[in-house]
């Protein structure tokens, strides 16, 4: 993974410093409210519902175990001793201290880690496939273009005080496990027809209150010109793009109102205009780069494990966990396994600092030492023998970080709703809970097969509910909390957006909403056809119909 | 006033700023800061004069001074909030599209913690909003020492300059660059 130069540290070192002051000013009184806002947001500080929000930064989700020690420490030492994986990559606290942060920042530089720009009218953290350089599909690794492009946005001097936020994704592979559509700009690295490294740039795409699937911009950027055109893409948005209405500030109101084809027109004269210029990326660069995203030192294996092989055909549980949570891997005879924090009973995406330490432990010895983060708030170990496998979920049992059900209803992607954020309108953490309860039967869950499930407690959809293929939403009616339920949204690269079934629902009810879309679903499959399949094919008329009679 | 100074001072400011619905006859006969629809509606007007700049709102293009860009003095680009972020645009625009070599100055709520990207985008001067404290102001511009990007200041981005560094190329630091 990337190692900082003295520049990186220096400069994170320096925004450390900056922050520490700007916190004293504020608690000086020097610095109002509306003043230290933005710039505590571009800490990752929020005030929430109880304390104060920290949001950390992972890079592309990518982490050491040393990084994740020191993520667990900071949950001990300044927090309740827990941890909140996010639906970008990141890691958040709830219960810091403001005075406590700049220390915690402090801590942070230590390891090369921050929390710049994790939220705030700017650029967020870059975020990227959590199986980038190990799948079978890839075309280009994109961690590399990933870190490029996070130098690039940090402290941008010219796109600091943006409209709005803005999210970037990257992937390089056919499969797009990052999202890149619901984006303000998806970035696909790929290979022209003559072999040449380019990019196919999306722009507009995100979720929130309008959602709208990203629109090609470039079919084919080469590489070097990544810089500058996205420069031109934030330079056309931050001059043009709404500052009236926050609501109508995304880059994709801009899109939607200029026309993708005016937009695209100044876009491109204003690229063209800055072509070849200083921000143009050398291969050097490029190389330099690549350089820190090698394959680690894998043992030159012939192919797949025996003994894993043999594993599988004796032990069921064993055979469940290896079908959701290992993932096939380029290099012969190893895998990549998806550690699950979706155990029922725990808010999804949440560890604790003694599971931290432990996952850091079992990275060192399983996984070259690396760990990394999935958008859908799951922990990945990139790089295991499969003659390890066993042994590894015999470990991972041990902490609660088994459960067998990547893919499946009960892997929910949720924000943290209502019990912790000051903008939900309803939680969401005891929706997801009770829906894993009713779907408790391992037999039934793997029956149902891949399906995702996506819970936001408000408009802001940070749950990713629209591309969720059930997505449930937390609404305010009267001062209560209800949940309108939408079917046949999709991440991915067919993505779409889910339609609304119809009235919402109380949160008791929901389970057996739930259900009965299941029940729908395995009358009406065919074959092994996913839910989402399903839906596209028959509609969302028979679920509705389903869901509705019962209730009435 | 205080008018801060990229030279990391504090100056007199002899420029009379003019509000957006000033008219021909409230120019003075010393220096002067008119908006651009005032401008733009009398530039022949100013044509002997050379002690006129022009101020720019956050949605006033730059363009439209591209054929006075070598005559004026001064452009003003103001921020009438710190968050309204258009005119870091309008400045690298000014500096990079069109050239302009002449002062280009921050206006409106201009604070401490903003003033180093104003600096990095091409702002020579500051009008710090009044009341400020004046010395923490000027440590601003020491926030950071090196950017990532090419700036009006630092015109490599810094992946160049860390090859050049590397290849044992010609190359300063960027603080010692900066103050050429």
């Amino acid at each position: 993974m990337y190692q900082y130069d003295h520049y990186d540290q220096r400069l994170v070192d320096e925004r450390v410093a900056q922050f520490r002051d700007q916190t004293r000013r504020f608690l000086a009184g020097e610095l109002s409210e509306d003043e230290f806002r933005p710039l505590r947001l571009r800490n990752g500080l929020y005030i929430q519902k109880y304390a104060p929000m920290l949001r950390i930064s992972i890079p592309y989700g990518l982490l050491s175990s040393t990084q994740l020690r020191k993520l667990a420490h900071i949950g001990r030492k300044y927090d309740r001793g827990y941890g909140h994986f996010t639906t970008r990559q990141n890691i958040q606290f709830n219960w810091p201290r403001l005075e406590d942060v700049p220390e915690i920042l402090a801590d942070l530089a230590t390891v090369q880690m921050h929390a710049i720009q994790t939220s705030g009218n700017c650029v967020r953290n870059i975020t990227s496939d959590h199986f980038a350089g190990i799948a079978a599909d890839e075309i280009v690794d994109p961690l590399p273009y990933s870190e490029l492009v996070r130098q690039w946005a940090s402290f941008h001097p010219e796109f600091s005080y943006l409209p709005r936020k803005f999210k970037i994704a990257l992937s390089g592979s056919a499969t797009d496990r990052a999202a890149t559509l619901v984006h303000d700009i998806g970035v696909h690295a790929l290979r022209n027809e003559t072999g040449e490294i380019g990019f196919r740039i999306l722009v507009g795409g995100g979720l929130g209150r309008t959602p709208v699937i990203g629109h090609v911009i470039r079919d084919f950027l080469p590489r070097e010109e990544i810089l500058n055109y996205l420069d031109a893409i934030l330079r056309v948005y931050n001059r043009f793009g709404r500052r009236d209405n926050i609501y109508k500030a995304r880059i994709k109101i801009l899109v939607k109102e200029m026309t993708l084809e005016v937009f695209t027109h100044h876009v491109e004269t204003e690229w063209q205009r800055i072509r070849g210029g200083p921000a143009t990326v050398p291969d050097e660069e490029i190389e330099r780069l690549a350089s820190f995203f090698t394959a680690p030192a894998y043992e030159h294996l012939p192919g797949d494990d025996a003994g894993f092989r043999a594993a599988v055909a004796d032990n069921r549980a064993f055979a469940n966990w290896a079908k959701r949570n290992v993932f096939a891997h380029k290099v012969p005879g190893y895998a990549a396994v998806t550690l699950s924090l979706k155990k029922t009973g725990v808010p999804p995406g949440d560890a604790t600092s003694d599971q931290m330490d432990a996952v850091a432990d079992l990275a060192d010895a399983y996984s070259f030492g690396e760990i990394r983060v999935s958008h859908e708030q799951n922990l990945i170990f990139a790089h295991v023998r499969q003659a390890a496998l066993l042994a590894l979920w015999h470990e991972l049992k041990g902490l609660g970080f088994a459960t067998p059900n990547i893919g499946l209803l009960t892997d929910i992607i949720c924000c943290p709703g209502g019990d912790f954020c000051s903008l939900a309108n309803a939680k969401s953490i005891p929706i997801a809970e009770a829906i894993q309860r009713r779907f408790d039967d391992l037999d039934y869950l793997h029956d149902i097969g891949e399906i995702n499930l996506n819970i936001s407690g408000c408009m802001n959809a940070c749950g990713h509910h629209h591309v969720g293929n059930i997505g449930v939403l937390g609404v305010d009616k009267n001062g209560a909390e209800w949940y309108q339920v939408s079917i046949g949204g999709d991440q991915g690269e067919h993505a779409s957006l889910g339609k609304v079934i119809g009235p919402s629902f109380a949160a008791r009810e929901m389970p057996d909403v739930v259900a009965r879309l299941i029940d729908t679903y395995i009358e009406r499959r065919e074959a092994d056809e996913p839910f989402i399949d399903t839906v596209r094919r028959i509609g969302i008329e028979p679920f509705k119909e389903r869901v509705y009679a019962a209730a009435h | 006033m205080p008018l801060l100074t990229k030279e990391r001072a504090v100056v007199e400011d002899r420029w009379t700023l003019l509000p957006e619905t000033a008219a021909l006859g409230d120019v003075p006969a010393g220096s002067a800061i008119v908006p651009l629809r005032l401008w733009l509606a009398s530039r022949d007007g100013f044509a002997a004069r050379t002690d006129i700049g022009v101020w720019l709102k956050p949605d006033d293009d730059p363009e439209a001074l591209t054929d006075d860009i070598s005559r004026l003095p001064l452009i003003a680009v103001a921020f009438p909030q710190f968050g309204d972020g258009r005119g870091y645009s309008s400045a690298r625009l000014l500096r990079e599209k069109y050239q302009f070599r002449g002062e280009l100055r921050a206006i409106g709520q201009i604070l401490r913690d903003q003033l180093y990207y104003l600096w990095q985008c091409g702002f020579d001067t500051f009008a710090l909003q009044p009341g400020r404290n004046v010395a923490e102001a000027l440590a601003a511009f020491g926030d950071f020492s090196d950017n990532y990007q090419a700036t009006a200041v630092q015109p490599l981005p810094l992946f160049r300059r860390r090859l050049l560094s590397a290849t044992g190329g010609d190359w300063l630091p960027p603080t010692e660059s900066a103050r050429r």
